[in-house]
């Protein structure tokens, strides 16, 4: 099996919302996925649980065609899983370099006994100068990560996701907040990302960038996948467009 | 060495056990805890009823690092379902109930405590040696820990646990750790307590004495093995040298840590970085 990101009938139910209602799908190896809907539609929730943060009433999480349901999300970032924040989460009192060498020591921090056994972090520590120079962040190494400007810090969201050595990479909208230069600078490091062999699901509100850098949309509305495929095939559907922009426009036409 | 002197570098010994011990749950790892006196009392009456039963330092020894940890990983498996103020309540309260529970068991002497515990053999001096062999060590550890990828987790567990798991870090584990590594050395401080005094009750092991040894923590520098040490040994002569300290000592302790907290977030172990910093600097 190939599909390093499988979901099969995947539903959550809050009280009387049923926020996901039956999600599946497969993200090949090598993917550039995006996943959009309207507000609502479910798709932080569906981050969450892709994530291990919920646990769903029915379904399976698979990573590599291994069944992690049950997992919590720091053993599902052991099986390949990396994600960002959309609210940028750094380590603030600690270096910009410590933060992804803390990701890129993954082996020996996934057992608190084998991390007190290792002192030696040299390794982690050039492997961690890569990813922060490939990323555009090389020369802030020394400054402390809460000092960093927005755009910096959805940089070292991206730099850490890719000190766990991901296969798969979930990017919860790497591009809000950030001003236009900033963005089109994320999102060619994106690029970069999945060039080098990573598979990418970009969850954005920004559709215009989705429609130009995925290969794949995946549309979510009211807990359900209403659209799959080539992005500007899908958005041609009238359903997408319908529950996308449709019911937006006529808002607009309303008011 | 008189024998006041003796019995004053002894208490600095165990409280330096205590403070750093404390500070690798509450410092490295930032789980608050107010009740670390619960597991040096456990420890206590682990090493007395050991030394009344049989007799053997070595043997009252592991009992106490065991009983300590036994009961630490069992409120650490509360701090996975209580985080921040909540934890430290909840710790408040398991210090009130390891006091209320001991006071009303005859096994543990009740109110009266255990007094007559065997001594060590070793004499009041070589008392003194044991516990500053295991103050150093407890500092040697700490600082490796300190130093350790295990260290490094910690304090990532401590800033922010969704994002340790997002790299791969179990905070679950690493808080048990804590609190598992913390507690065994507080029972062991409870042990050589035990030998010292060869006279313990309940009291001894209060919530004012937990608040204390925070306030050593605080003031130390809170993470700082260095900071925390040096606040343990001078607030524990403080009271001895200043009569003022000592009559009211529990003003005195709360109002330092107000201030600390207030002006100087960091304690003494980030007063004198800051100093140093600025003398090297120009």
């Amino acid at each position: 099996m190939s599909a390093v990101l499988q979901l099969d009938g995947v539903a959550i139910r809050f009280g009387g919302v049923q926020a996901i209602a039956g999600v599946s799908f497969a993200v090949e190896k090598g993917d550039f996925v995006g996943l959009i809907g309207p507000n609502g539609a479910g798709k932080t929730t569906l981050i969450r649980i892709i994530a291990g943060l919920l646990r769903p009433d029915a379904g399976r999480v698979r990573l590599s065609g291994v069944d992690v349901t049950g997992d919590a999300t720091a053993a599902r970032v052991r099986r390949g899983l990396a994600l960002t924040h959309q609210i940028v989460r750094p380590f603030r009192e600690m270096t910009v370099l410590d933060n992804v060498v803390l990701g890129a020591g993954y082996r020996y921090t996934s057992n608190p006994f084998r991390a007190l056994l290792h002192l030696d972090r040299r390794r982690e520590k050039e492997r961690a100068a890569q990813i922060l120079a490939q990323v555009g962040l090389g020369g802030t190494e020394g400054k402390l990560a809460g000092s960093l400007p927005l755009g910096q810090m959805k940089r070292l969201e991206v730099a850490r996701a890719l000190a766990v050595d991901p296969e798969v990479i979930l990017l919860d909208e790497p591009l809000a907040g950030l001003n236009h230069t900033e963005a089109s600078k994320q999102v060619e490091t994106i690029a970069e990302v999945h060039a080098r062999g990573i598979t990418v699901v970009l969850v954005e509100h920004n559709l215009e960038e989705v429609m130009r850098i995925c290969r794949r949309l995946i549309v979510l509305n009211n807990g359900q996948v209403i659209g799959d495929g080539e992005p500007r095939a899908v958005m041609a559907d009238p359903a997408v467009h319908d529950a996308y922009v449709g019911a937006g426009m006529v808002g607009h036409a309303e008011a | 060495m008189s024998a006041y002197e003796i019995s004053i570098i002894s208490i600095i010994g165990i409280n330096v056990i205590l403070a750093v011990s404390l500070n690798m749950i509450s410092g490295f790892c930032g789980q608050i805890s107010l009740g670390h006196g619960a597991f040096f009392g456990a420890g206590a009456y682990a090493a007395a009823l050991t030394m009344v039963g049989c007799g053997s330092v070595p043997l009252a020894i592991v009992a106490a690092l065991i009983t300590g940890s036994i009961l630490g990983v069992i409120v650490g498996f509360a701090s996975l379902r209580v985080r921040t103020d909540f934890l430290a309540v909840t710790t408040i309260g398991v210090n009130f109930l390891f006091v209320g529970f001991v006071r009303k068991q005859a096994w543990l002497g009740g109110e009266m405590g255990i007094s007559g515990i065997p001594a060590t053999g070793l004499g009041a001096a070589g008392n003194m040696t044991m516990i500053l062999l295991f103050a150093a060590a407890t500092i040697a550890l700490s600082l490796y820990i300190s130093r350790s990828w295990m260290g490094f987790a910690f304090r990532a567990v401590g800033q922010d646990e969704g994002a340790a798991a997002t790299l791969g870090i179990n905070s679950g584990a690493y808080k048990l750790a804590a609190f598992g590594i913390g507690t065994a050395l507080a029972g062991l401080a409870g042990g050589l307590y035990a030998f010292f005094t060869q006279f313990i009750t309940a009291d001894a092991f209060d919530f004012i004495f937990s608040v204390m040894l925070m306030a050593m923590v605080v003031i130390g520098g809170i993470g700082s093995t260095w900071g925390v040490v040096v606040a343990a040994a001078g607030l524990t002569l403080l009271p001895e040298a200043i009569r003022f300290v000592n009559d009211y000592r529990l003003l005195v302790f709360g109002g330092l840590l107000v201030l600390v907290i207030r002006l100087a977030p960091g304690g003494l172990a980030a007063m004198f970085q800051n100093v140093f910093l600025r003398t090297r600097k120009p």
